[in-house]
């Protein structure tokens, strides 16, 4: 029997978005350990093969700094970027095609920019506790030469605003998944290898150089070396997280748009 | 109305469902049921004519009605990664309801749709009536004042179809505005009040499900079959008996005020059909006359 009753009220005020964000937490109870191999050990274990077994055949390190050091914060940018990419790809696509989950979200009182806010939490959350627990192993091989170190948060989560919103924007409007494995194939694993993460960029010639400074990673590669190196970074502060801002919410707008195509017709 | 570039989904209807009452949508597929339920839902602005939902704007004041909606769509959208019980305490916090309330709302609608002892469960392992159960449930949630079902008891099995009804028959008794889309003849008697049957994005009759026979349909039917390769020749032997004739490949129907009458002009008329059924008309025949028997797709 349905007893019908005054739903009770939160005591705090209720944000909409947050509620969404809270789904995906209940849901990571379950699933999280699947994703510790992936966003985790796979980097540790980059750290390891290419930090120290490639590192010791480079034995003037990059710029007098020791190659592990000096790789370190390109792999916690680069995971960031992993991580990121993965979790805008398929669990969006799947929340569009395969559970439907966004079509439930929005019979409820919810609207778009809650639906796509909650899940870009979710997205942040995701990176954030995967580079802090990549912090805390790097740190523990000795690997951060500064407590600036812990700027790489603040940095890694603009980073995956910068290509998280976007990324949702493509999920949201290709038909097939096939289009995923692509943007992975085109766009993730070319970044990383040109963006600054195992080389300096310099090393490339000017035309890929400047390909290099296109992409949000390498901006974010910049500031993160400078925070755990403990330096100066190549390029102003403020026009890196100006441009990683500008790709945040030019993606936002295309993700809003193309979600609302999708769920409201 | 609504249309989707060229094509026009839902070309015009005017129905209105009062507060309480059981409505039905009836339509063949592509009638523009599901466009309609989407429009009422708020997530389907009409591309013209006027709708009010309790009293406000769709397009304007979308969450406020959708938060005294309850939704069950025409395909599951469960989470599978979350259990029976979380898929409901999820859902209620969309509607800003806080979690002690939440947990106790989704026991009292687990208990309601029998699915009390699954509570812990994940949902992928769930028989397709127990999803469906769950999805009621998640649609109830929020005490909603109308509850919109697209096609509720589609796939299921006649135990399940069952026991959704006599909820379904429930929540009407309570007070709760239901508005459901059906092609099943069985559901829309059981359940409506009232009803429209769509064909082609418009209503073709409105009316109780009794009006309904009455207006469209005689009170009983004849069903022959005669043992031969066309029933054809046998039909227009027929004219004379009853308001109306109808020939399918294996069998004549005579649409006949009484069944029983009829029967004995056939044999008068020496016709000597391999098999005779005599049945009360039911909306199935209603639903058959207006929007024909040929398949949509």
């Amino acid at each position: 029997m349905v007893v019908v009753h005054v739903v009770g009220q939160a005591r705090f005020p209720w944000v909409p978005a947050y509620a969404v964000f809270e789904h995906y937490l209940v849901g990571l109870r379950r699933t999280w350990r699947a994703g510790v191999f992936s966003s985790f050990l796979l980097p540790v274990l980059t750290v390891l093969g290419f930090g120290l077994g490639v590192g010791a055949y480079i034995d003037q390190g990059v710029g007098g700094v020791r190659y592990l050091d000096w790789l370190v914060p390109g792999l916690i940018a680069s995971t960031a970027l992993q991580v990121t990419v993965g979790d805008s790809t398929w669990p969006v696509f799947s929340n569009f095609r395969w559970v439907k989950t966004y079509f439930a979200q929005s019979a409820s009182p919810l609207r778009v920019g809650d639906i796509v806010a909650g899940h870009l939490a979710f997205v942040l959350f995701r990176v954030l506790t995967t580079i802090a627990a990549f912090l805390l192993v790097t740190g523990l091989f000795g690997a951060l030469r500064s407590p600036w170190a812990v700027a790489t948060l603040p940095v890694v989560a603009l980073l995956a605003l910068a290509v998280a919103a976007p990324v949702f924007a493509y999920t949201a409007s290709v038909s097939r998944d096939s289009w995923l494995a692509m943007l992975f194939r085109f766009a993730v694993i070319p970044m990383t290898l040109f963006a600054g993460v195992f080389f300096p960029v310099e090393s490339l010639p000017e035309v890929l150089r400047w390909l290099a400074y296109v992409t949000p990673l390498w901006h974010a590669v910049d500031l993160c070396r400078a925070a755990t190196l403990g330096v100066t970074p190549q390029w102003s502060i403020a026009g890196h997280l100006l441009y990683l801002a500008v790709w945040a919410v030019a993606g936002w707008l295309l993700a809003l748009r193309a979600f609302r195509r999708r769920l409201v017709v | 109305m609504k249309r989707f570039g060229d094509f026009t989904a839902v070309a015009g209807i005017d129905v209105e469902v009062r507060s309480g009452e059981a409505f039905g949508f009836l339509g063949p597929n592509g009638a523009g049921k599901s466009s309609t339920m989407r429009m009422v839902g708020c997530t389907s602005p009409p591309s013209g004519g006027e709708l009010r939902i309790l009293g406000m704007d769709p397009v304007r004041d979308g969450p406020a009605i959708r938060t005294r909606l309850g939704v069950c769509p025409q395909l599951d959208n469960l989470d599978p990664e979350l259990t029976v019980r979380e898929n409901l305490t999820v859902y209620a916090r969309y509607f800003g309801i806080a979690r002690r309330a939440a947990r106790e709302r989704a026991d009292e609608l687990l208990d309601f749709v029998q699915l009390t002892d699954r509570a812990d469960s994940l949902v992928e392992p769930l028989s397709g009536g127990m999803k469906r159960r769950l999805t009621i449930a998640r649609a109830l949630v929020n005490d909603p004042e109308i509850v919109l079902l697209d096609e509720p008891t589609t796939g299921l099995d006649p135990q399940a179809r069952h026991l959704v009804w006599e909820r379904l028959f429930r929540l009407k008794q309570q007070g709760v505005t239901l508005v459901l889309t059906t092609h099943y003849m069985d559901e829309a008697e059981q359940l409506c009040d009232r009803l429209v049957v769509m064909d082609g994005g418009r209503i073709v009759a409105e009316g109780s499900p009794r009006a309904l026979i009455a207006q469209h349909s005689t009170r009983e039917v004849v069903e022959l079959r005669f043992a031969a390769e066309s029933q054809e020749p046998f039909a227009g032997k027929l004219d004379s008996v009853g308001e109306r004739v109808e020939v399918l490949p294996d069998r004549v129907l005579l649409y006949v005020p009484d069944g029983d009458a009829a029967v004995a002009e056939v044999s008068a008329l020496g016709l000597n059909p391999a098999n005779v059924l005599v049945r009360r008309s039911g909306l199935e025949d209603v639903f058959l006359h207006l929007t024909g028997r040929t398949l949509v797709d």
